[in-house]
């Protein structure tokens, strides 16, 4: 359970949520992306392909994780959502604040 | 490591028992970093010998870590002298999730649908209505510090 962060070839650097996004863990998704931000990072993949559930802590993380990444002229991009947790960012709207795609290699070539 | 959630499960030798297949009861401590073992201890007794729908178990899962997080940290204040219990009623139609907390309670009805434009920046303010667009149905108690939530197994 957590986050595993890898560089790919194309420069996008790959955020893979495994078990749940959260309350009790959503400070860690936050600080992995803070510290690539910090070391230059401009290209995010957020890849929920192995993941439970999220809750509404860990959509406010993503919020404010878009938000640095806009500020810091980035680009930040949401992949391998299930029917399941696509339909929490339906009901909240936000699947109009995020770009998001079917899969990992889908986003990455819209990068 | 001794787990600190503490856990009671009756269930009953006759599913038609007072209506009632299973009955879980689980105190938890005011510490967020537990609420996803909780949800699990909680999601495994309320389906067990059920296959229940995928749907059903997701939206279980989002609305207990939702309710255990506003009691924690809205309800109690994350006090560590005070904690949550849950209680789960699994009947054979429906379950039942009631979650209650130590502290003051408040007016749910104050709590506005976070669905506007505006609203999309916002990093919190979320969470009470994924609740009530997940479950069947939702209720508080006249103080606010007791949430039951309805979920229809099928």
């Amino acid at each position: 359970m957590g986050f595993t962060a890898s560089k790919h070839t194309s420069g996008v650097l790959m955020v893979q949520v495994e078990g749940q996004l959260i309350v009790g863990n959503r400070q860690e998704l936050k600080n992995t992306v803070q510290e690539a931000l910090e070391h230059g990072e401009r290209k995010f993949l957020v890849d929920f392909t192995r993941t439970g559930y999220i809750d509404s802590s860990g959509l406010g993380a993503l919020v404010s994780i878009s938000k640095k990444v806009r500020e810091q002229g980035g680009e930040l991009r949401l992949a391998g959502l299930n029917e399941d947790l696509r339909s929490l960012f339906e009901l909240t709207k936000l699947d109009t604040l995020f770009a998001i795609t079917d899969t990992p290699d889908q986003a990455l070539v819209a990068f | 490591m001794t787990s600190p959630l503490r856990l009671c499960v009756r269930r009953a030798d006759r599913a038609h028992e007072a209506g009632m297949a299973v009955e879980v009861a689980l105190r938890i401590p005011s510490d967020v970093t537990l609420i996803e073992e909780a949800v699990e201890l909680v999601a495994r007794h309320c389906f067990a010998g059920w296959d229940a729908p995928q749907r059903v178990r997701f939206r279980l899962r989002v609305a207990l870590s939702e309710a255990l997080a506003n009691a924690i940290l809205y309800g109690n204040g994350e006090d560590p002298s005070r904690s949550v219990e849950v209680r789960a009623e699994c009947l054979p139609d429906v379950l039942h999730l009631h979650i209650t907390d130590d502290g003051p309670g408040f007016d749910p009805a104050t709590i506005r649908d976070p669905v506007t434009p505006e609203d999309l920046d916002r990093a919190c303010g979320r969470g009470l209505f994924l609740i009530r667009n997940l479950m069947d149905h939702v209720r508080y108690n006249e103080f606010g510090n007791s949430l039951c939530m309805t979920l229809r197994r099928h």
